[in-house]
């Protein structure tokens, strides 16, 4: 499994990661051996298996739907670590332009 | 006397007599982080005010109540891993985009430890948000093994194992996704406990592989892990994979039990007749290297010894367990790590140089992940795309499902499973840092265990070359007593645990 540039190119855009020239490069090549290497799951007879996403056994776990008060002081350590607030949000660019 | 070199167990005893103070095994663990960690470099950071304020207190408390049972932590130093939440002290999990990070709450374990009174001296080092298996991927840069500066600690707990290994604490938590509590103690020769998933919370641990992601335990023994696991387990309602299924056997019962059994006052010598270990063929394949083969058979010699009985068993998809693992991981991992966007915490770029949202995401994340993060990232989103889910992503799934049927199936013929930890001794720190398909094949034996959830730990016995082997036991679903008895047994009759790296 070899992935072409433009591939990688389309890969990073959707992580949302900024790759050097070089980068692109090298994690083209590194990823498509990766790939190559776990092609051979495909030879795995998994004929009427179910998927596993968890090993539990539990299901559903439900909560009461309310507010819960957070400590004040554990609030405001969270949003100083923002790089930019305004009236205790977190403040972004415009999403829509 | 050299406090620090104490185990858990000891040290404790030594506590309740009042011939030691927390405030001296503190000191003690203080003072040797001075002497060795500017060579070893386990620790990323180190809290020696808060510590001994916190080892008064432990002795303060222990004052006032005289000897405390069922408080086996009161006063005991330990390191932590940097990805695990502590409050006002940094947890940057080594990557450049959490540098500088305070966390504003304690994470589960953190909370159990300090209300037993155990006392955190620092943080350690791990290979950046524990993605591999050498902790060279750290962006604060390598740790190096104790027992030979030259090579690797193994990882991605590689901070805490050397930590533990060259006696800078009493114990270590780490974190253990695919291997990366085991590997680096039987790489540093000490014991790495991986419970069961679920057994402990995972609220606090910056996640990195949702579905076999566990807290654990790096310590000088066996029955020392058992001991802090005592404390960190339990149920919490902010991890409700914590709420064991019924009929799942509880920790305290089946464990205490069997404590008292084997080490309770006047018991008998330790046995393990009755005993029934199961080997799995496929993992004792050609590529393991002679002495470290050697180390394990003369175990396996010993363990027969104790009275235990062996008996071959067969996990036939076990050459799946990896590109399983290396396809379920990645994927997990672009989704948790998509919350580092520069926009909540952490490493931001804005300004002119990011005129769109987009741009801030894409440069504060190219800028702020190291080169095997970003791998796993985009593995992982490619993984999980459009038009490949199926082939990739639902297919690890089903393969992940005959791989957990397969070990529950042998062990239930058998107490446990036993296996190298890793096919050969500590390699040498570069050796195979740029070659990420290699470094993932260092969790070969590894992430069978993680996938299936399976409780496993791996115990010091012997050395290859000088440099120290482990074995690792797998036991059933929550059952962990299992590991304590055999591994407990075992260095009883042993003193793998006892040699210690000059330093």
């Amino acid at each position: 499994m070899v992935l072409s540039e433009d591939q990688i190119k389309h890969i990073a855009k959707l992580a949302r990661l900024e790759l050097s020239e070089a980068e692109l490069k090298k994690y083209g090549s590194q990823l498509s051996d990766v790939l190559s290497y776990v092609d051979q799951l495909r030879e795995a007879d998994v004929d009427g298996v179910e998927p596993t996403a968890q090993v539990t056994g539990l299901e559903n776990i439900f909560r009461e739907d309310a507010v819960e008060e957070w400590d004040g002081v554990e609030r405001m350590a969270a949003l100083d670590q923002a790089p930019d607030t305004e009236d205790g949000q977190v403040k972004v660019k415009r999403v829509l332009s | 006397m050299e406090l620090n070199r104490l185990t858990i167990k000891e040290a404790s005893e030594k506590l309740d007599k009042g011939e030691i103070t927390s405030v001296e095994l503190t000191e003690a663990c203080l003072a040797r982080i001075k002497e060795v960690d500017g060579k070893i470099k386990a620790c990323l950071a180190v809290c020696a005010e808060e510590a001994l304020a916190e080892a008064k207190k432990a002795d303060e408390r222990r004052k006032n109540v005289g000897a405390i049972h069922g408080l086996p932590l009161l006063g005991i130093p330990y390191l932590c891993k940097m990805n695990i939440m502590t409050k006002g002290i940094e947890t940057n999990a080594a990557s450049k985009i959490l540098k500088g990070y305070i966390a504003p709450y304690d994470a589960t374990v953190i909370k159990k430890l300090k209300a037993a009174g155990a006392v955190l001296l620092g943080k350690t080092n791990l290979d950046e948000f524990a993605h591999g298996a050498s902790t060279e991927n750290s962006a604060f840069g390598p740790t190096y093994n104790p027992w030979d500066l030259k090579r690797v600690p193994g990882g991605s707990s590689g901070g805490s194992a050397a930590g533990v290994a060259a006696d800078m604490c009493i114990f270590a938590l780490g974190t253990d996704t695919g291997g990366s509590i085991r590997q680096p103690a039987s790489f540093c020769g000490v014991a790495g406990l991986k419970p069961t998933y679920g057994r402990a919370s995972r609220f606090g641990l910056i996640a990195m592989t949702s579905s076999t992601d566990v807290p654990g335990v790096i310590a000088k023994t066996a029955e020392d892990t058992g001991l802090v696991l005592s404390v960190i387990a339990g149920k919490d309602k902010n991890d409700s994979t914590t709420t064991v299924a019924d009929g799942a056997p509880a920790l305290s019962d089946s464990y205490s039990e069997q404590r008292e059994e084997c080490h309770g006052a006047g018991a008998p010598q330790p046995t393990l007749k009755g005993i029934k270990i199961g080997l799995p063929k496929e993992y004792f394949i050609d590529g393991i290297e002679k002495g470290t083969r050697e180390a394990i058979d003369n175990a396996i010699e010993k363990l027969k010894e104790l009275g235990a009985e062996f008996t071959e068993v067969s996990l036939p998809h076990t050459k799946y367990a990896i590109p399983v693992y290396y396809i379920i991981t990645p994927s997990e991992i672009s989704s948790n790590l998509a919350r580092f966007d520069g926009i909540k915490y952490g490493l931001s770029r804005r300004g002119e140089a990011a005129p769109r949202l987009y741009d801030v995401y894409a440069k504060s994340r190219g800028k702020g992940f190291g080169p095997e993060v970003k791998r796993r990232i985009m593995l992982g989103t490619y993984a999980l795309s459009a038009g490949y889910y199926d082939a990739y992503y639902l297919q690890a799934q089903k393969v992940r499902t005959k791989i957990k049927e397969e070990m529950d199936e042998a062990l239930k013929k058998v107490d446990c499973l036993l296996t190298p930890s890793s096919p050969h001794p500590a390699f040498k720190i570069g050796e195979q840092s740029d070659d990420p398909l290699k470094m993932y094949l260092e969790d070969i034996f590894m992430s069978g265990p993680s996938l299936a959830g399976l409780p496993a730990i791996s115990i010091p016995c012997g050395f290859d070359n000088d440099l120290p082997v482990g074995m690792q036991l797998i036991g059933g679903r929550f059952d962990e007593a299992i590991l304590f008895r055999v591994g407990g047994s075992y260095e009883n009759a042993t003193e793998w645990n006892k040699d210690k790296p000059l330093l």
